[in-house]
Parts: C-alpha cells; structure tokens; sequence
C-alpha cells in the first residue's frame, strides 16, 4: 500500500511539469506585459525592468531559469506587489484558503452523507420527492448566488453572523463562506450517497445476511456501508478540486483575504510569477485530492488494489 | 448526421426515449418554464418602451410594482431592471448555447477520431485531454480571458469550450471503442471505405444518442461558466448585461435595494434547475438502467 502510494506521488511530478509548461506558453502567448499597463514608462526604464526580471531573455532561457528556480522553491518574485515575493504572498493567503475549503468539504462529508443514509432508508414517496428538490436546487443555485443570499439573511435581516469580511481568530466570519462553498457538495453527496445504498441494500449478499437473521442496523454497518461508500469517496477527489476553485469565488463575494483574489488580479496586471504560482499550488492541490480519494477507494475496496 | 437520425428514429432508441419522456410530467413543466423564458428574453425587450442600456433619470433605484414604471425596478443609473435581466437570460443562453454547440462538435469529432484510430494515435490523443482534464478549469477559462481581450465574446467562447469539450471526447471515445467490433463497421472497413468516411457515416449517428443526453447537462454548466465569469468582472462587461453582472451589481446593492440581486438571481435560478431537470430527465429516457432513484 505504501508502495503503492509513494509511485502514484511519483506519477503526479510528470503532469504537474505538463501543467506548468502549459500555463507558462498560455500566459506568454498572450498579448501585454507586465509593464505595459500604467502610463508609460520610458524604453530605457523598462528596458532595466525587463533585465532585472530577466524578461529580456529568449522564452526557452526563462523558462528553464522558471523551472531551476522552482526546483530550489522559489517561485520568483511579484512584477507588480513590490517587495513581496510570490511565495510570501501565497504563504500568507493561503493559511485561510485551505481553513475554508477543508471546513466546507467537512460541513459537506457531515451533512451530505448522513442525509443521503436516512433518504435511503426512510423511503416515502414525500421523503423521496423532498430530497429530490432539495439536491436539485442545492447542485443548481451556483455559489455567487448563495453566497450573496445567506449574506442577506443571516447577515442582513438576522444580524446572526458578519455580512462579510475577516478578522483573524474570529471562526464567526468563516460560517456563511464555509456553508456556500458546502452547499452544492453536500447536495451531490447526499445524491449519490442515497442512490448508491439503495443499490447496494437490493444486492443479493444483503439480502442473505439478513436471510441469516442479522438486524436491519447490523446490515447496515457491517455490510451494506462500505461498498455503498466507493462512489461517494471517489467523488470526494473531484469535490476537492471543486471546492478548492470555488474558494476563489467564496474569497471574492465574502471579501476573504485568501489567495483567491491573486489569480484574477495576477493575470490581469500579467504579474507572470504571480499567476505560475497561484496555478502551481492549486494545481499540485487539485491532483493531491484526487489521489488521496484514489488510495481511499483503494483501501475500500481491495480489487482495486492491484491493477 | 441528419440521415443518421431519421435512421435510427425508425428503430427503437429515440422512437422509446421520445415516449419516456412525454410521461415525465416534471420535464414537461420545466420544458415549458423555459420556453416561456427563452420566448420572454426574445420578444419582451423589443416591446418594452426601455432598452438596456437607457436611463430613466425620474426613477433611480426605485422597488419593483406592478403599477410602477418598472416592473422589476431600477438600479442605481436608472436603467429598467425588467429589460436588464431579460437582456441577461438572452446573452447568457446565447452564449452558453453556441459554446455547447462548439464544444460538442470538437468533443465528438476528437473522441471519434481517438476511438477509431486507435493505438498510439488514441493514447496521445486522449492523454492531452487527461492532462487538460488535471488543469484546474476554472483558471484556464480566468486564464484565457483575462490575457485576451477582456470581455471579447469571441474569447469568451473559446474560453468556455476550451473546458467543454473533454468530457464529450471521453464519451464518444469509449462510444467508438465499443462500436468499434461491431460487424457493420468491419463490413465497410472490408468493402474498403476510407476511415474518415467510416467515422462520418457509421460512427458519429451511432454515437449521438448519449452526445444528446450530455448536450443538454453541459448548457446548464455553461450558463453557470459564462454568469461566474461576468460575475468576477471578467466576462461580459458593462453596460451590456449578463446574469452575472447583474448578480455582481446586485450584490454590491443589496443592503439597500436588495431587488436588484433578488430580480436576476431568480432567473438564473430557475433557468438553471428547469435545464438539469430537463437534463435529468432526458438522460433516464435514454437509459433506463441508469435511472438514479430520484
């Protein structure tokens, strides 16, 4: 199994290197630079500009002095937030990202899957045609749209929780972001949760052991859980990644200082090192999720396991 | 591919999907809900005395009323909220339609041609879309445009079926391996037809039943891409409308005039979940035995 794990890490260095190439020929192919947006600076200025970011070197140099530099760590320093290198930009966002994003995907774990648990159990055509809405609007109301009405309720009308914004320490302003980000997961989860066990309850190893005389609950913890559970984790990898960019917007709409807002502003200043990093970490997150959700599968299922 | 269609019409799987679906008494009503949108977002602005972009400076900011002069209210320019959103579901499934289109006929044309090939031509293929599938989507689409012209719709498009287009090529990918070994196919390979002509006459109208049933999920998705970007600003941009700056604007409001979130978050909502249900309900029409219970 650790064998197993430490090859498929391996096996994430040669994608992660596709992804960077891509996004660095993206965002060099496109039109702009980084000092091309103010007024004007004079050609001898930016001329200097450009030699202190090595920007007027051939493409190929800079990206292999890019990728030199990644390898030591260091992702170069911010074109357009003087003084700041982008790492210390991202160290300091990305602490209240990752707390919002790993609290959203919990609050959906928690809710979702215990929802869709009772919807299978308790079956009635009311139950049924509830869960059935209530998952509907939950995957169909996008993040923008909760975000800004949970704010209004509770923040608003209320006066429960903070509209918006951020003090550090205070887990208050983290609830309405945390519960717009869970929203869609919790919904999807409580789905596929319900349709999965009502399948796995009509199997006929089910239907034995209770042939056996074992109780309803027995059944259900011993036997039915587990293989009724693989879809749902496997579907936690993209949830993962789901969350991880719908934090972006979550970060803009609650004002959260994350790092969410230096991607958009990174790629329209053409802040080149800025947006790399932010595509480097997000990216290696994203592929980090779905892997954990693939050795999870690979624990719950042992045929899995030797492919 | 239309002769595909009519082919198989007369056969079973669309005559029985077609039959599934007229019994989904759901579906109905969404196809309807939206029918009545789409019919409003094309013929109401051209009678409302408003445009889009024109101001009412007697009634700035005003509530909504049916006896007011703006049914839906106004926004802080005094521009008619009505003919706005309205503006908005017309741009937004503009859009959302003719990226689903492009991202389709790429999706079903890489697939197709992956999934015939075969061999190396099929790994390559299909490696650079699972390399692409890895790439956060969202930030190819913030990506691409912001770097390019912002709020040009051309870059827009490309932008949403840069993303569309993979999971469509997935599917007609393992579509085509399937009908690969099928006996008509190596009949026509037999009798010596060319490849590209194999894959135009008996490979696409076989493919195109479960195209179908995703063509209908990914327009929902493309609305919620397109009303995402508009709404981070980097999308359609002021004064033309689209649900997500609308959305955006709305926001900004909404401690004091919180009808202008509520207006167009109301369409985008219910534009939203009429497509999944359609979609849904399209996809259990065609197979059965996929039926989530629901």
């Amino acid at each position: 199994m650790l064998k197993l794990a430490l090859r498929r890490i391996a096996g994430l260095v040669p994608t992660l290197l596709v992804i960077i190439t891509l996004s660095f020929a993206i965002i060099r192919l496109a039109p702009g630079g980084p000092f091309e947006q103010e007024q004007a600076l004079a050609p001898a200025v930016r001329a200097n500009l450009e030699r202190l970011y090595g920007l007027d070197q051939p493409l190929h140099v800079q990206y292999f002095n890019y990728l030199r530099a990644l390898a030591h760590g260091d992702f170069g320093p911010s074109l357009r937030q003087r003084d700041f290198s982008v790492r210390e930009l991202i160290a300091q966002g990305l602490p209240l990202s990752i707390t919002l994003g790993l609290c959203a995907l919990a609050l959906a774990v928690l809710t979702g899957i215990p929802a869709g648990i009772a919807a299978a159990l308790y079956r009635s055509p009311r139950t049924d045609l509830g869960i059935a809405t209530l998952t509907a609007l939950g995957i169909a109301l996008p993040s923008f749209v909760t975000g800004p009405l949970l704010a209004l309720v509770f923040g608003l009308h209320l006066k429960w929780l903070p509209v918006a914004g951020w003090q550090a320490g205070a887990p208050r302003y983290l609830v309405l972001p945390a519960l717009t980000l869970a929203l869609p997961v919790a919904a999807y989860l409580a789905r596929l949760t319900r349709a999965s066990l009502l399948e796995v309850l009509r199997a006929p190893f089910v239907r034995s052991a209770r042939a056996r005389g074992l109780g309803a609950t027995r059944v259900l913890w011993h036997h039915a859980l587990r293989p009724a559970l693989l879809p749902v984790v496997s579907y936690l990898g993209p949830a993962a990644a789901f969350v991880i960019t719908g934090s972006l917007v979550v970060e803009v709409v609650f004002g959260l200082p994350g790092t969410g807002r230096y991607l958009v502003q990174g790629a329209i200043d053409r802040d080149y090192p800025l947006v790399m990093g932010m595509v480097i970490v997000y990216g290696a997150l994203t592929l980090l999720f779905n892997l954990l959700a693939d050795l999870a599968c690979g624990w719950l299922d042992p045929g899995s396991r030797h492919e | 591919m239309n002769e595909g269609v009519a082919v198989l019409g007369r056969g079973g799987p669309w005559a029985d999907a077609a039959r599934r679906l007229r019994h989904s008494r759901l579906a109905a009503v969404a196809l309807g809900i939206l029918a009545a949108i789409t019919l409003l977002a094309v013929l109401a602005p051209a009678f409302s005395p408003w445009s889009y972009d024109s101001l009412d400076w007697q009634h700035l900011a005003r509530p909504p009323g049916l006896t007011a002069a703006h049914w839906l209210g106004t926004d802080r320019l005094g521009r008619d909220l009505f003919v706005r959103t309205l503006h908005g579901v017309r741009l937004s499934l503009l859009i959302s339609v003719l990226a689903s289109a492009l991202s389709l006929v790429i999706g079903v044309l890489w697939g197709a041609i992956a999934g015939f090939a075969g061999g190396r031509i099929d790994a390559w293929m299909m490696r650079f879309v699972d390399v692409l599938y890895s790439l956060p989507y969202l930030f190819v689409v913030i990506i691409l445009t912001t770097l390019f012209q912002r709020g040009s719709l051309a870059v827009l498009l490309a932008g949403l079926s840069a993303v569309g287009w993979l999971t469509t090529a997935r599917i007609v990918r393992s579509q085509t391996l399937a009908l690969k070994r099928r006996e008509f196919i190596e009949a026509a390979r037999a009798t010596g037809v060319a490849p590209m002509a194999i894959v135009l006459r008996h490979v696409l109208p076989n493919v195109l039943g479960p195209v179908a049933v995703y063509a209908t999920l990914i327009v929902p998705q493309m609305i919620l891409f397109e009303s995402f970007l508009s709404f981070l600003g980097l999308g359609v941009q002021e004064p033309q409308a689209s649900l997500g700056n609308l959305i955006y604007g709305g926001a900004q409001e909404m401690e004091s005039a919180p009808w202008m979130l509520l207006a167009p978050a109301a369409f985008l909502v219910v534009l939203l979940l009429c497509l999944n249900v359609l979609g849904d309900a399209l996809r259990d029409a065609f197979d059965p035995r996929e039926r989530q219970p629901s």
